[in-house]
């Protein structure tokens, strides 16, 4: 990454602004923002392209000392708000300032920044408990340890933030304390990093977990001995960042057609003089409802208005499936239908769902069906179609189509001719397959 | 007559990217999964982003995140994930983000039901987050509505510099219709103030505001502006994208015009009250619907979203009849249409709210006539509920059997 050229001829003398950093005396957090300006010093960074994206707590409070971009966000989502920004943007240094309280309630921003390779920073103020709510212990608070809501010893293990984010695909990963010499130059380096890098920064929370324990720098040593966690530079490697691949992925797509109005002229006549309502009932995974929209295309290729409701189980391919088509000469505006003038029914799982429909029919409706339903009970005038007699092969995502165009035929509310532009216009991709089925259709119905 | 044949789905995404909408961060769920992958598909051709994020509230807080960035932002869920928005909604009532928030409405409470019709969303979206502050909510009610009322919200948000929330149903998003495509209305989107270019100063030691062209003694040293500064109260504060000329703040909490953390009760009762002022003073141009009325009519229907559409079918058929009756659909839902309202009601004997819900919207409408009939000492109108949540839609016939 190219670090951009400061706009100041001079060179910048801090990034901090003139307000006091307000943390209790010996608070790591003080220690941990001088060591942020000093890396913004080596680098040299316009400070308008800098984000300080801080999260809550104590560390939340962080970016307002600064002579840079801030974005304050809620609890936990830094990471997610960095994300976004970067995106956007993808020329912006951003940089997540973040406890291990906010580590604890949105990790899984972080873990996602980290497996995207989005290029933020984050710096985790790791004070082993929540600072600014009194001192209750953190997804970080080593076991034993006493905190404010683990009086008797915390019983929980820590989380290694470093090697989860390490095994998950982040480029660059440290861990460190705040009292580290070279903290700057690994700040700077991360910053400068083209990827996601993570700083899991160790430090004192004197007001809560230091007295609670009886901590220091040399017991906080000592801890992170014993608890054998991998320290300095954990990993660094080069990866493609998500922000410039996503840029890549725009400049290929560019000046491609954006959802363009698929106009339908009128180019055949229909037969209607009211509003016929048509439900199919089908299979789930049988093309019920690519059938049905193809017919909704033909009515609307012939003048008509045209609605289409589908109902299926979340199981898109097992169980019903059931679509309900409106043709009206007139605009449509509900699109319920409390009644089918016509019913075409496919199969068992289908009946299911209609038998409201079949029992409300009269014998001035017609229920267009094959001949295992023959016995069906309405009192709907029944008329059977047999795919058997198709001569091309039924499969069980062509025999919707087939049965569908046979019934439209004999309704005739429109030439099978706007089905057959429908399919060549409208579901170009399966024309080749959809067409002769249309054609074979004509079998069904002794044409 | 030129027609097209298109759900309400790509209707909204053709809307949103007609309005310059550029980034997009949504998590999947039914029904708004495709306006998710339509964004996904279409935004790389407009130099845009769009993100399938790891849950709703990374969906949002990206949105927000680039929004700040100068990105004109959509997201879209459905119950169970505007549920999980609910923090961050307040976050972009806080920090003033322009933000355009689908709600495809689907039956609640909780995982409810996923392709069941709904419109349980309403009263939600309104107070959907914590200190109860105004949001602008609008409802189309036709696949046309759905792409010129995208166009709305973008509108809205940006000028207004607030989340706009886009509630149609799991019937209008799914479902096929027939446009006449000269229905297909654009609008001009306006866009938020933005902040003029740093200005040198004039050698008198005090920094020149960007916004005024003035010398602002308020000015620290770092800043060309001041980013939460209005004047007046409902005055929107112009704003400068992350990486643009001026150094910008940006924050969740209560916070003065430097956008510094404050607990000083002016200040915070000035910005609580700007929060407010800023929709409110302004809801008379955000009025939008429409009136059928029928000068014999003694019944006015008031419906939005695909009820609505039953509603004036009714209407129609209520010509034909003895008992003619009016329809109002609204396309303004938040803040609450009231001149439209009120100007409805006038001359009509009974009112007839019919929504998917419980009667949520119903509330408004009590509240708005009752209160103005109090105030005229005259004698309200009748007001009665149509209601239905059992996952079917309101019939013509349901509203035919509520004229007397
Ligand atoms: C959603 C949410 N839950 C709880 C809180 C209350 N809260 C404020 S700060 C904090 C813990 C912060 O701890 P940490 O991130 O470690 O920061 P520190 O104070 O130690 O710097 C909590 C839980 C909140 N602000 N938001
Ligand atoms: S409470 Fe702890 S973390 Fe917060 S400022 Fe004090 S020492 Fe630092
Ligand atoms: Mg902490």
């Amino acid at each position: 990454m190219t670090i951009s050229t400061p706009l100041h001829i001079q060179p910048i003398e801090t990034y901090k602004n003139e307000r006091a950093i307000p943390f209790c005396p010996g608070c790591g957090h003080t220690l941990i923002l001088r060591h942020l300006d000093a890396a913004l010093l080596k680098l040299q960074i316009d400070p308008t392209q800098v984000v300080l994206v801080s999260d809550i707590g104590c560390v939340g409070l962080s970016d307002q000392y600064f002579a840079t971009n801030a974005f304050h966000g809620l609890h936990g989502r830094s990471a997610a708000y960095a994300t976004g920004i970067k995106l956007a943007n993808p020329d912006l240094h951003v940089i997540v300032l973040m406890g291990d309280g906010g580590m604890g309630i949105g990790g899984t921003h972080v873990i996602n920044a980290a497996r995207r390779n989005i290029g933020v920073t984050v710096l985790v103020f790791n004070n082993f408990n929540f600072g600014m709510t009194g001192g209750e212990h953190s997804v970080t608070t080593p076991e034993g340890y006493i905190t404010a809501s683990t009086r008797a010893g915390n019983p929980e293990q820590p989380l290694d933030i470093c090697a989860t984010v390490a095994v998950n695909g982040a480029g660059y990963v440290y861990r460190g304390t705040s009292f580290d010499k070279d903290l700057p130059d690994r700040m700077a380096e991360a910053i400068a990093y083209d990827g996601f890098a993570l700083l899991d920064i160790w430090e004192l929370c004197t007001a809560y977990f230091a007295p609670n324990n009886d901590f220091g720098r040399k017991e906080m040593m000592a801890m992170l001995d014993a608890l054998g966690m991998e320290t300095g530079l954990i990993q660094q490697r080069p990866l493609a960042e998500y922000a410039r691949r996503m840029q890549t992925m725009a400049e290929r797509a560019r000046d491609q057609a954006v959802m363009p109005v698929h106009d339908i002229e009128p180019q055949f006549e229909h037969r209607l003089r009211d509003k016929f309502h048509l439900v199919i009932a089908g299979s789930a995974g049988a093309k019920v409802r690519s059938a049905a929209k193809a017919a909704g295309y033909a009515a609307v290729l012939s003048g008509l208005w045209a609605t289409q409701r589908d109902d299926y189980p979340t199981t898109v391919k097992s169980g019903h499936s059931v679509s309900e088509l409106i043709f009206s000469p007139d605009e449509i505006r509900y699109t319920g239908i409390a009644k089918p003038d016509a019913l075409v029914l496919l199969s068992a799982d289908g009946l299911n769902k209609v038998r409201g429909h079949l029992a409300r029919m009269t014998e001035q409706d017609v229920l267009i069906t094959t001949p295992e339903f023959a016995d069906v009970e309405t009192a709907a005038h029944k008329i059977m179609l047999d795919p058997r007699q198709a001569d091309v092969r039924i499969t069980r995502t062509n025999r919707s189509l087939m049965v569908l165009s046979a019934a439209l035929r004999v309704l005739n509310i429109f030439p099978i001719a706007a089905l057959e532009e429908a399919v060549r216009r409208f579901q170009s991709r399966f024309a080749h397959e959809n067409l002769p089925v249309i054609a074979a259709s004509a079998k069904l119905v002794g044409d | 007559m030129t027609r097209e044949y298109i759900d309400g789905a790509s209707a909204i995404a053709r809307g949103a990217l007609k309005a310059g909408c550029n980034f997009f961060a949504g998590y999947p769920i039914s029904p708004a999964t495709p306006i998710l992958l339509h964004m996904l598909r279409e935004l790389p051709k407009v130099g845009g982003v769009g993100i399938q994020a790891e849950d709703e509230i990374s969906a949002i807080s990206m949105c927000i995140g680039a929004a700040m960035s100068g990105a004109s932002a959509m997201t879209a869920t459905s119950g169970p994930g505007i549920s999980l928005y609910s923090e961050n909604i307040g976050l972009a009532i806080m920090g003033e983000v322009p933000l355009v928030i689908v709600d495809v409405m689907r039956m609640g409470p909780a995982t409810g039901g996923a392709t069941t019709a709904a419109q349980g969303d309403i009263q939600f979206v309104r107070w959907g987050t914590s200190g109860g502050y105004p949001i602008v909510a609008l409802a189309p009610s036709s696949v046309a509505e759905c792409y010129t009322l995208a166009q709305r919200a973008f509108d809205i948000a940006e000028r207004l510099r607030t989340p706009v929330f886009l509630l149609p149903d799991k019937e209008m998003v799914m479902s096929m219709a027939t446009v006449d495509v000269a229905e297909y209305e654009d609008i001009e989107v306006g866009k938020r103030p933005l902040v003029p270019a740093p200005r040198a100063g004039n050698g008198s030691g005090v920094k020149i505001n960007a916004v005024t062209g003035r010398p602002d003694p308020r000015l620290r040293p770092e800043e060309t502006y001041l980013p939460y500064d209005f004047d007046p109260i409902d005055a929107i504060p112009a704003t400068s994208p992350f990486g643009g000329p001026h150094i910008t703040r940006f924050t969740t909490s209560s916070h003065d015009e430097h956008g510094f953390l404050t607990k000083d009760p002016v200040k915070v009762g000035r910005l609580n009250d700007h929060l407010r002022l800023k929709i409110e003073n302004r809801r008379h141009e955000l009025e939008f619907g429409r009136l059928e009325r029928h000068e014999d009519a003694k019944t006015l229907f008031i419906s939005y979203g695909t009820t609505a559409r039953a509603m004036r079918e009714a209407v129609e058929r209520s010509h034909e009849s003895g008992e003619p009756a009016s329809g109002l659909t609204l396309h303004t839902l938040w803040p609450v249409p009231e001149n439209l309202i009120l100007a409805a009601a006038e001359g009509h004997e009974r009112v007839v709210v019919a929504e998917l819900n419980h009667g949520q919207y119903r509330r408004e409408i009590e509240r708005l006539l009752y209160k103005h009939a109090a105030q005229n000492r005259q004698a309200p109108p009748e007001i009665l509920g149509l209601n239905r949540v059992d996952g079917e839609l309101i019939t013509p016939e349901q509203f035919l059997e509520m004229t007397p």
